[in-house]
């Protein structure tokens, strides 16, 4: 899901980002409070999902994962599973943290290597001044 | 064990309070501060974009924290909602020492004459409880002058022709321009705008002891790493501490204001850092805790005589909560705009702050202080997907090829938005939690959406190939945030305010609220200097007037 959110292109995706990765660090610590409503939504999914295409969601090809992730968007995902938390409300919350994990500091599991900033011609390290001097060569 | 009376307690020691606290020691006035936050030094801010200040998904980096210091939320259906420190409803500001002034952005604005008269100027405002402030500009001048070169400001104004008479230059010369500027000053000057360098509370120059700027990225929403940021924390609260009357006392939460049977002050019970209650007496108590903080302080310091809190005898405590509705716009530009130098703000025009066609008042635009990724993650384009590979390769091109020209609209003050203390939710020591409850003005909306039209013009001119206005600026939200003010309205006439000129409650004659809480409008601009200017002419007459421990004022 986060791979459609942010696919891999010539620069690397969410997936090698570690973005999932984020969000399993992000929900035991400061979003601890948003495990619950994870995992009606994962199991939202795979429940459309399987009553859709008879498949989890991650065996679909890309095409049908992004068609289904539309109507996640729209709220037009069918499924009873969808009555514990909205669809859409769930998906926009899944493409924040996916945002985060990818574009955030790597410090927090994602963005593995700084690989968004390098994407975006971001200069690291992130202050001026500082690991600019070789202290080996004193 | 009784602590040691004191002559004033000040509460918090952000931009208000930290100057009063500097004023009265000096004066030979023994002072306690209370601060309710951790004094942090440069080196405890990581540079992290996803707790910070402004971007505090994770966090806010100077608190309070999110676990024991909730708020409740009251949305224009009614619907009640209990808010984290890191919630935009929640109206946050830095819990502390330095209050917001340790992670701010540090524009250094002098409010203009006509903020300080917009009842006159404009006339009454329907829905709204538009008011002049009783005191001018030119009773504040020489405040402004005092904050800029105590505190420290750079910047150059002398273009900006709106501006109100100064009888002194700002200390510090401006930073030199960054790319945005260069694009947007010959801009902005073809449209016959009057563009001219923001004047900031940063060094850009070494000053009183401490480094310039060396523009870095990572400004507004963190500690500065060189310490070139000039806020209370850095210049007078040490000030403060030197002069040896004054003690500032950390992580203490403020219960109450205590009153006698005569009705007037004595001093305030509070939990430190051990949790345990503790009361410190005065001769007079100094509430500087910002405006929803403020306003709570009062209304939970109720007693026989006081029923309805302190200062509250006709309901003005906690009323007229504002900030800024802030608006602008982002232009996308075919080449690269970003340099990678801080703090990214630098230039700003004040042609709109007043005078504009269909709305009252208006607001100074400005560009943008840097913007890190995620910032720009979540901008709504229309015609780009909020996810997929289109928003990758959005960002992937522009990021560093925008540029955000963003301003604060001055808002019409709405009785009805307002801090409460909620009836049931405690925090973490017991005490009843600010309740905010309201909604904008409907001039807001449309001083919004013209500031926008705006930005986009100056953008376009600019050469921008696209501009995308933000329209985030509804009557249904509530105002508030970092720029909270209005909630303890400063006033001539008791029953329409909550303090005098001077910033004393009317009726409590040794108890004084000098913040942002007590400005009866808020500008069209960053409310700091303001706060910090009126602490000092507060602060100028409280001295003026002291006869010594026990004396009646």
């Amino acid at each position: 899901m986060c791979e459609q959110i942010i696919p891999a292109d010539q620069d690397p995706g969410a997936a090698w980002a570690g973005v999932v990765n984020y969000i399993d660090r992000q929900l035991c610590g400061p979003l601890r409070r948003l495990r619950e409503t994870y995992r009606a939504g994962i199991a939202a999914v795979e429940e459309s999902s399987g009553r859709l295409h008879a498949k989890s969601f991650a065996d679909l090809n890309s095409q049908k994962q992004i068609e289904f992730l539309r109507g996640m968007e729209t709220g037009t995902a069918s499924g009873e599973a969808w009555k514990k938390i909205a669809s859409a409300e769930f998906f926009g919350l899944v493409i924040d943290h996916t945002m985060q994990g990818f574009y955030g500091d790597p410090r927090h599991g994602g963005n593995r290597d700084g690989v968004s900033w390098k994407m975006l011609g971001l200069p690291y390290p992130p202050i001026r001044g500082r690991q600019k001097y070789d202290l080996t060569k004193l | 064990m009784a602590l040691k009376h004191v002559n004033a307690v000040v509460v918090g020691g952000g931009a208000g309070g930290g100057v009063v606290a500097k004023e009265l020691a000096v004066a030979g006035l023994s002072v306690v501060v209370l601060e309710r936050g951790k004094w942090y030094t440069p080196f405890d801010d990581r540079k992290d974009d996803l707790r910070n200040q402004r971007t505090c998904v994770l966090g806010n980096s100077f608190g309070p924290d999110e676990e024991r210091n909730p708020r409740v939320f009251v949305d224009s259906r009614g619907g009640e909602h209990l808010s984290r420190s890191n919630e935009y409803t929640y109206s946050n500001n830095a819990a502390c020492v330095g209050g917001g002034t340790l992670s701010y952005g540090a524009m250094a604005w002098r409010f203009l004459e006509k903020d300080f008269r917009m009842r006159s100027t404009y006339g009454p405002v329907e829905g709204s409880t538009l008011e002049d402030w009783p005191i001018s500009y030119a009773d504040l001048e020489p405040f402004y002058e005092k904050a800029e070169w105590e505190i420290g400001v750079s910047g150059d104004d002398s273009n900006n022709v709106f501006r109100a008479t100064r009888r002194r230059a700002l200390p510090m010369p401006p930073l030199p321009p960054n790319r945005e500027h260069q694009m947007l000053k010959p801009a902005a000057q073809r449209l016959g705008l009057h563009p001219f360098d923001i004047p900031m509370l940063r060094n850009s120059v070494p000053y009183n002891g401490r480094a310039a700027c060396m523009r870095c990225r990572w400004c507004c929403g963190f500690s500065c790493e060189v310490d070139a940021k000039c806020g209370t924390q850095n210049t007078v609260i040490p000030t403060a501490l030197k002069t040896g009357n004054c003690e500032l006392r950390l992580d203490c939460i403020a219960k109450e204001v205590l009153t006698n049977a005569q009705g007037r002050v004595t001093g305030v019970a509070y939990f430190d850092g051990d949790e345990r209650l503790q009361e410190q007496s005065a001769d007079l108590v100094v509430v500087s805790g910002s405006a929803v903080e403020s306003a709570r302080l009062l209304l939970n310091s109720k007693s026989r005589l006081f029923p309805n809190g302190l200062g509250n005898r006709y309901d003005w405590v906690g009323r007229n909560l504002q900030g800024h509705a802030y608006t602008g716009a982002v232009g996308l530009f075919g080449h690269d705009t970003y340099d990678d130098l801080g703090p990214g703000a630098s230039i700003a025009i004040c042609d709109y702050n007043h005078g504009n066609p269909g709305f009252v008042g208006g607001g100074l635009l400005a560009n943008e202080f840097i913007r890190l990724p995620y910032q720009l993650a979540g901008l709504g384009v229309p015609g780009v997907r909020r996810w997929g590979a289109a928003r990758k390769e959005f960002m992937r091109q522009y990021y560093r090829r925008s540029i955000y020209i963003m301003g604060p609209v001055q808002e019409m003050p709405v009785f009805d938005a307002r801090v409460e203390v909620d009836p049931r939710v405690k925090d973490h020591w017991g005490i009843p939690v600010a309740r905010l409850s309201g909604h904008r003005h409907e001039n807001d909306v449309a001083g919004a959406k013209f500031l926008a039209s705006k930005a986009e013009a100056w953008l376009k001119e600019a050469g921008a190939e696209r501009t995308v206005a933000f329209d985030w600026v509804s009557r249904d939200s509530l105002s508030g945030g970092q720029h909270q003010a209005g909630t303890c309205r400063m006033g001539d006439d008791p029953k329409t305010s909550v303090v005098d000129r001077y910033c004393r409650v009317h009726d409590v004659d040794n108890l004084y609220v000098i913040d942002g809480s007590v400005h009866v409008t808020n500008g069209g601009f960053n409310p700091v200097l303001t706060i910090m200017a009126n602490a000092y002419r507060a602060s100028d007459n409280l001295v003026k007037s002291w006869k010594g421990t026990h004396g009646r004022s």
